[in-house]
């Protein structure tokens, strides 16, 4: 029952198969069975319980609010949470509990949600491992899952059995390895530079990136205010749609979003995408790009071309200067964005007291980790009078160069763009931190973060696995509030591929007992 | 409540629960931007006052602040530029819903965004953007279609965000002007136009408040002004002197009240003054100017400047140096001392803020056709409602009420002075020329004496219209007149007709009694008698005067002297 999507569970929950209640406190086990990934930060288990009896009321009653009433959820723990602690995984934020509900967090628990808990993440959203957490790092589930395991080579499985594990990627690692282990059906990430697309790539579960402006940022705690999106992690393309309508629309609390009103949709089971115009950025042809990603992106373009569909080669210029360029803007706005936290109204404060400058100095010291400290220190370089026109004007310029790209590109035929999301799959974490922070950023954002640049929708989907036996995906980018025709593709393209379910085995299976039912409920009660 | 440091420090903090707590953190450290005293002796007055004198009528004048220095004899210009804060006059925050209101209890209206909690967003008022839209009209500035939001990063206590949110790049209003009038001579007549330059009006958040509490050595945070909509304006260094700036502060102050765009009231800060001042030798280019703050009245503004200008000429006559420096105003000592030193150069960083996408006002005809009126600022729509100016309010008053320009003046700089007026006019048939004596000699002059504001006048104005009605009529004299309204001023109660009744107090017509009362006095002046026979008509007047004087005043005069002019002649 657990493996299942979120549209399957809902109608489960429709048809009285299995109770909120009942949901809730099997993910809730699962959750401490699946501890050691250390997806959680949090778990709710209290107000997820009481939660889930109100759902069993409405259900009961025969009105169930919608498609999420009842479903146990996950959100990233840098959405500010009523009552829960939002900590960003940071010793800075460590025991801040926000007065008020993220806007994307209220519509979900309007909805019927079930919050199962915060998921950990990079310290701040800052990295693409999900190792740089106060709460130590992610692990991604696919380390214990039949397919990886059984091709590992015996010299490493001499080895101590945990020095195997993966890293799911990152920021959003926690939410994309709660979506994916299956202790929860959808989880909100957040996509600045990849931070939802990359973890989901790396953990085989579907990751949407939807335009800038379609989802509020109220009381998402910000890294790079101008690119920031809520992301969408669920198991299925299906499901996102789903998410997205429940999230999607104008908030008057962020003035960024747009006023238009957005039409929630459902997308069809049988898709023609033979009237699609599929484009194949040449300059994504990166250094570093696996061989296999490289033959499985090939074989995506000969996917919808046999469909019918037009598939061309298109040339985004500017893409080599982008991840630069992101730097840049992203270490300004950081820097400008971490000024708040000194200790005096909430977040960590210091012991030392003598003068405010040194409460400052301290206090910020103590807070942020050697990332942090280092994005702020940059991004204020860059704003320093002498430099903003040097760096601060020109990147922006270059911003425009980027976003520019694209729109020539979709105002030619061009519907939608297909990439590889990652240049391969995941690294173990003992190779992972062999490169620092910044260097594993400027690699994994490589396919990723022009498109917050120009503020466009884009959605990972699993597509195949790699020879080590862990997933890869491929991006889809679409037209700037064009969510419905990028989730057709890509829902064509998940129908198409049949990525394979995560079979968990070694440390979890041992640990566990309910999971044994859940293959089999899945392998063997397909719902309709 | 009073917390000290250390409940404070042991107390967990999670969340913000702000109601009437205050926050702290340590006084050491916050006291480094305090004022210091750095050996600068309370110079007191050695030097004579700089004088506005004008030279040249023409658009590009020159004034001279000629001071009379001993044997100096080269003049000094001086140059005096404002930067003026004003507190917008609306019921919520510039970028939340967050109450303004003047001296509420510490931290009691802080929103989330004030109190920057993270993941909080700026929302725009659009109270605000029209209360700046209409003051940069009332200024003759331009209104800019598009203007941007930027971020001011320095690290405070009382700016929890660790930025102010303002607008660097393109402000709302740019190039105005203030005109304004100023006194040349020791009589109200003698006045000259003046104008300065407004560069440009901006839209940005106040900061909240540090309270230092020297004792404890600790500082307290009140962030209920934390968010507060301000115009920043910035006025062209077109000034010379403390008495014209002055001026236009208090010609400033008269435009935004009558926008009620800013309550504009300097001592309670919504109306906050910084003036930029240098001096250089006419025909050089300007001086190091310096920034005089903490001002908190348009007389110490005037004071302020007038020192720091006579410092300045000093310094420099002395073959010392100017610094680009800021600088206090001690009104108790009234000089200036430096304030902070700028040698760590703040670099505030300027960003433009994300999370506002730019501030579009629209005119009549390039509003989209779909838009809901009531979700955009209509520039024309604001220009039609624009109330009466105080220049324009002045005009009509002379042209109106046939009074002399400088009662206009008085009338609409004094808050009410001219409500008053009109409303006495309405309940009465009594020339206005007349009636402004009374309000602008008698009326004021009683107020400033008890240092009273009109709405706390002991008269109202039908009180002042009933008697000056009675005056009008013939019913008493002018001397009684003004011994009635002293009556009223003292004792509220009663009408000017029951004060006449009471003390009987009516004009003495009876030509009988007039005429005893006029031939005892002339027995007693047998003098004065002869020689106003041999010609000397002046002395009639003197013993008109002696007639008044046995009569209280109550003597008709017309018939006084009627009567004195027959058995005279």
């Amino acid at each position: 029952m657990l493996g299942l999507t979120l549209k399957e569970i809902s109608t489960s929950l429709k048809k009285g198969q299995v109770s909120p209640t009942e949901l809730c406190q099997r993910c809730l086990t699962f959750i401490k069975t699946a501890k050691c990934l250390n997806a959680y930060i949090t778990v709710t288990e209290e107000k997820a319980l009481k939660q889930a009896k109100e759902a069993d009321k409405r259900y009961r009653r025969g009105q169930p609010l919608g498609h999420l009433d009842g479903v146990p959820i996950a959100v990233k723990d840098n959405f500010s949470t009523a009552g829960i602690e939002t900590t960003c995984a940071s010793k800075m934020l460590k025991g801040y509990i926000p007065p008020y509900n993220a806007t994307m967090v209220q519509k979900l628990l309007d909805q019927g949600a079930v919050l199962m808990g915060k998921t950990n993440l990079d310290e701040f959203a800052m990295g693409s491992g999900s190792t740089d957490s106060i709460f130590g790092p992610v692990k991604n589930p696919w380390s214990y899952s039949r397919h990886y395991r059984k091709k590992l080579v015996p010299s490493r499985q001499l080895e101590t059995e945990d020095s195997n594990w993966l890293v799911t990627g990152g920021s959003s690692g926690g939410s994309a390895a709660a979506v994916s282990s299956g202790t929860c059906y959808a989880a909100l990430g957040s996509d600045t530079g990849g931070s939802t697309r990359n973890p989901a790539a790396h953990c085989g579960v579907v990751g949407l990136k939807p335009t800038y402006g379609l989802l509020s940022r109220h009381g998402l705690i910000p890294l790079v205010n101008s690119m920031d999106v809520p992301g969408i992690l669920t198991r299925s393309v299906d499901d996102a749609a789903i998410v997205l309508g429940t999230l999607a629309g104008h908030d008057s609390k962020d003035a960024t979003t747009v006023q238009d009103q957005f039409q929630s949709f459902e997308l069809p089971e049988e898709i023609d995408v033979s009237k699609l115009c599929i484009g194949i950025p040449r300059e994504y042809h990166a250094s570093g790009l696996s061989r296999e990603t490289v033959a499985l992106w090939s074989r995506a373009a000969d996917l919808f071309e046999t469909a019918g569909a037009k598939v061309i080669e298109v040339s985004l210029p500017h893409t080599g200067y982008s991840i630069v360029c992101y730097h840049v803007l992203c270490n300004s706005e950081v820097a400008s964005n971490m000024a708040r936290f000194d200790g005096l109204e909430y977040g960590h404060r210091c012991e030392i007291d003598y003068s405010t400058e040194a409460l400052y100095a301290a206090s910020r010291r103590e807070g942020f980790n050697d990332v942090v400290r280092g994005r702020i220190l940059s991004g204020n370089y860059f704003l320093l009078k002498e430099n903003y026109e040097k760096y601060f004007t020109k990147a922006q310029k270059v911003r425009r160069l980027i976003a520019n790209d694209f729109l020539q590109v979709f105002s030619s035929d061009v519907d939608i763009l297909l990439t590889p999301t990652t240049l391969s799959d995941a690294a173990p974490y003992v190779e992972f931190i062999k490169e620092d922070n910044r260097t594993r950023s400027a690699q994994e954002d490589i396919f990723t973060q022009s498109v917050n640049m120009a503020g466009l929708p884009a959605v990972t989907v699993p597509a195949a696995l790699s020879d080590r036996g862990l997933p890869l995906g491929l991006q889809f980018i679409g037209r700037a509030f064009c969510e419905q025709q990028l989730l057709m593709a890509a829902k064509w393209f998940e129908q198409q591929v049949q990525f394979p379910e995560i079979l968990l085995e070694g440390d979890l299976d041992s640990l566990l007992t309910d999971y044994t039912p859940k293959q089999q409920l899945y392998k063997t009660h397909p719902v309709s | 409540m009073t917390l000290t440091s250390r409940t404070v420090m042991a107390a967990p903090r999670q969340c913000c629960c702000y109601a009437g707590m205050l926050l702290w953190l340590s006084q050491r450290g916050a006291g480094a931007f305090a004022p210091r005293y750095r050996g600068v002796k309370p110079v007191s007055v050695l030097m004579s006052q700089a004088r506005c004198t004008q030279t040249d009528t023409s658009t590009k004048r020159a004034v001279t602040a000629q001071v009379d220095l001993g044997d100096s004899a080269v003049p000094w210009k001086a140059v005096v530029g404002l930067e003026i804060h004003a507190q917008i006059s609306s019921n919520s925050k510039l970028f939340s819903r967050a109450q303004v209101q003047f001296a509420a209890p510490p931290n009691s209206l802080v929103s989330f965004f004030d109190a920057s909690l993270p993941g909080t967003l700026p929302v725009l008022n659009r109270r605000c953007v029209e209360a700046a839209v209409m003051t940069g009209l009332a200024l003759n500035c331009r209104i800019n279609r598009k203007s941007l939001f930027d971020r001011k990063h320095y690290f405070y206590a009382d700016l929890p965000a660790g930025y102010q949110i303002t607008q660097q790049r393109l402000p709302i209003a740019v190039n105005g002007t203030l005109t304004y009038r100023i006194k040349t001579g020791k009589k109200w007549n003698q006045m000259a136009t003046r104008t300065v330059r407004i560069k440009q009006i901006q839209l940005e958040q106040d900061s909240g408040k540090s309270l230092h509490d020297e004792e404890k050595s600790q500082t307290l945070i009140d962030l209920n002004r934390a968010g507060v909509g301000l115009m920043e304006l910035v006025m062209e260094p077109d000034m010379c002197c403390g008495e014209e700036a002055a001026a236009a502060v208090r010609e400033l102050q008269l435009i935004l009240l009558a926008l009620g765009s800013s309550q504009a009231n300097m001592s309670e800060g919504q109306l906050r003054v910084d003036a930029n001042i240098s001096v250089h030798r006419p025909g050089e280019s300007y001086g190091v100017r310096t920034e005089v703050k903490n001002i908190n009245s348009a007389r110490f503004l005037a004071k302020a400047i007038d020192y720091e200008i006579q410092r300045q000429i000093e310094e420099l006559e002395r073959g010392g140096v100017i610094l680009n420096e800021t600088r206090s105003f001690d009104y108790k000592l009234g000089i200036t001392m430096p304030m902070r030193d700028k040698e760590g150069k703040q670099d505030y960083r300027f960003m433009p803020e994300p999370n506002l996408p730019p501030l579009i006002v629209y005119d009549s005809r390039s509003l989209p056709p779909s838009v809901d009126p009531q979700q955009v600022v209509n520039i024309d729509l604001i220009q039609e409602r624009l109330p009466e100016l105080p220049a324009t309010c002045r005009e009509r008053l002379v042209e109106q009420y046939g009074i002399l320009p400088e009662h206009s003046y008085t009338l609409v700089n004094e808050d009410g002075l001219m409500q008053f007026f009109e409303s006495v006019l309405k309940v009465t048939q009594v020339e206005p020329k007349k009636v402004v004596g009374w309000v602008i000699n008698d009326l004021l002059g009683h107020l400033k004496l008890q240092n009273l504001t009109v709405k706390d006048s002991r008269i109202s104005p039908s009180t002042l219209a009933e008697l000056l009605t009675l005056l009008e009529n013939g019913k008493i004299s002018s001397t009684v007149a003004k011994q009635v309204f002293q009556e009223l001023w003292e004792d509220e109660g009663k009408s000017p007709s029951q004060i006449v009744a009471e003390k009987n107090l009516q004009l003495i017509t009876d030509r009988k009694k007039l005429e005893e009362i006029i031939n005892k006095i002339m027995e007693e002046h047998p003098e004065e008698v002869i020689q106003i026979r041999k010609g000397q008509k002046k002395i009639l007047n003197k013993l008109i005067g002696l007639v008044q004087r046995a009569t209280k005043g109550q003597a008709d005069p017309v018939l006084v002297k009627t009567i004195l002019e027959e058995k005279l002649s």
